[in-house]
């Protein structure tokens, strides 16, 4: 599934692709006919007059194969069998995905990307785009990454994947023949990897200690408010997430690690890319800090490419990339303004 | 009228110093404004460092390859002689470690470039024998609010070159936006320095 904003130029030079992370989709921007509700994921950062400015580039938004929005996933009936592909459904990599994305080009006739722009998971794809298709991006912009998971990063998925895997409900991935949902399991999921999303900085400031109760209840049902929150966010999380799809979509994250042809160097691995890059951190992100991105910055400069990086003082964490933080959509909105540029030229 | 005609006057003796189609790091690059001038006079490459959000978005809409970081921590990003010329300009004296950046400019390239607010300007002895720390149009800080740390005079500067055995290759001193010849260590505002690595 797709959506598009703008419109693609006469010369077709003036396409973005935006990649979604996690637990988005192909919906970006503005909202659906008669569904004020449906604003896109990224509405902050893409639109008229935004930071990547639809009365400019047309903007394209792609929902990945495995996920649970549009796009075949677990969910989708296997026409082989007439029912849902559930376990049965292969585990597809950041390369399957981008490689997926190649042929939405060509359907939509866009032999080059002005730029493809994504976050975390997104900005993986990004950069996987100037390695596997380096003449068919001009520009990567790849905002709160990482070259490759680290061990605690992977700790963190593989807490979540056994919340799910673990939950009497899943029943071994194909619930959907048993009527359940493994909820509990997505539930735990989701707070496990909500917490990894804010700064410490960021929950004290939100929540601190505040209590429902004036005093102690001495049980274990809510007391603090941050509880209040992470269970709210779960039991969200678990109405419309697919399970079979956060396990997929999780080992992606940890599969991706573009310098492990070239041994680990992440230099030679980057080598192919041809694109101009923005690179993107902020300060408070744990899940991926600055020095993650900065391995990024680093092999580029070895291997000469036009590279701009930003480090943001943002107090919201990895979540600050979805956020509204006029420094971060100040750098964003200057970089688009140069590629605007050259798109013109 | 061409981007030289607006350049600041160290800047514009640096671009000088700059061979044509060289690879150039310009630590503390501020708006881009030299990293463009060498991009589009002499075809050269380059990067940027520069730590203010504003300056670093300045650069990024003028297609500058500029790092957002923090040049006391070092210029890691960089490995050995991968530049022609390393240019430090008025930041020097702004610097924690200025011997560490020195060393480390060393490190990164082959010839180095510093300009930096000369202090042993005779207003700034005037205003000393006066009992008041210096405020000039090249160090327009008061004393308690200066990020001018590590202020030094000519001579101070070319001590420090020799003892971390760099072979300085070229001076030019500046007062009032013109070269100055006569008594340069009393007269000159601005100095920029260029030198080798032994």
């Amino acid at each position: 599934m797709c959506e598009s904003y703008g419109e693609l130029n006469a010369a077709r030079s003036n396409a973005v692709l935006i990649c979604h992370a996690l637990n988005a989709s192909h919906h970006v921007a503005g909202t659906h006919t008669n569904d004020p509700s449906s604003l896109g994921w990224w509405d902050n950062m893409v639109g008229p007059g935004k930071p990547v400015d639809t009365n400019r580039f047309f903007v394209v938004g792609v929902n990945n194969l495995g996920s649970c929005f549009g796009s075949t996933g677990p969910m989708s009936i296997d026409p082989a069998s007439g029912k849902p592909y559930g376990a049965s459904f292969p585990v597809v990599t950041v390369e399957d995905w981008v490689n997926t994305q190649v042929r939405l080009a060509d359907v939509l006739g866009i032999e080059r990307w002005a730029a493809v722009m994504g976050g975390s998971l997104g900005a993986m794809q990004a950069l996987s785009w100037t390695i596997q298709y380096p003449e068919r991006i001009a520009h990567c912009v790849a905002i709160a990454s990482a070259p490759k998971l680290s061990a605690q990063n992977i700790a963190f998925n593989e807490v979540a994947r056994t919340a799910i895997r673990s939950d009497p409900d899943f029943h071994g991935g194909d619930y959907y023949a048993h009527a359940t949902v493994p909820k509990r399991g997505l539930r735990v999921a989701r707070m496990i990897g909500h917490i990894t999303y804010l700064s410490g900085e960021d929950m004290a400031e939100k929540f601190g200690r505040a209590m429902r109760e004036a005093n102690y209840q001495f049980h274990y049902e809510i007391e603090f408010e941050v509880e209040r929150y992470l269970r709210y966010q779960g039991d969200k999380f678990s109405e419309y997430f697919d399970a079979n799809t956060y396990l997929l979509i999780t080992r992606a994250l940890d599969y991706f690690d573009p310098a492990k042809a070239t041994k680990g160097d992440l230099v030679a691995a980057l080598a192919p890319a041809r694109a101009k890059f923005l690179v993107a951190a902020f300060t408070t992100d744990w899940r991926f800090p600055p020095e993650r991105s900065r391995e990024i910055v680093e092999a580029l400069i070895e291997n000469g490419r036009d590279v701009a990086y930003a480090e943001i003082d943002a107090p919201h964490g990895h979540d600050a990339f979805l956020l509204d933080d006029s420094r971060y959509h100040r750098v964003v909105r200057a970089y688009f303004d140069s590629i605007a540029r050259e798109v013109q030229a | 009228m061409n981007r030289s005609q607006s350049l600041r006057i160290d800047l514009q003796q640096i671009a000088d110093w700059v061979r044509p189609e060289s690879r150039v790091l310009d630590l503390g690059c501020g708006d881009g404004a030299l990293l463009a001038h060498l991009r589009e006079h002499k075809q050269c490459r380059g990067y940027g460092v520069e730590i203010s959000d504003d300056h670093v978005a300045e650069c990024v809409r003028s297609g500058i390859n500029v790092i957002q970081a923090n040049l006391d921590a070092g210029l890691r990003m960089f490995a050995n002689a991968m530049f022609d010329t390393v240019v430090l300009s008025q930041t020097l004296q702004a610097m924690h470690n200025a011997e560490g950046i020195l060393l480390e400019m060393a490190r990164v390239a082959r010839q180095g470039v510093v300009s930096f607010p000369n202090f042993g300007h005779w207003t700034h002895a005037m205003s000393l024998l006066a009992g008041r720390m210096p405020v000039t149009r090249h160090i327009p800080y008061q004393w308690y609010d200066t990020p001018n740390i590590h202020l030094c005079t000519l001579k101070d500067f070319e001590v420090l070159a020799a003892k971390l055995g760099m072979n300085i290759t070229g001076r030019a001193v500046f007062a009032n936006g013109s070269s100055v010849t006569v008594l340069p260590a009393l007269r000159a505002a601005l100095a920029v320095y260029r030198f080798e690595t032994r």
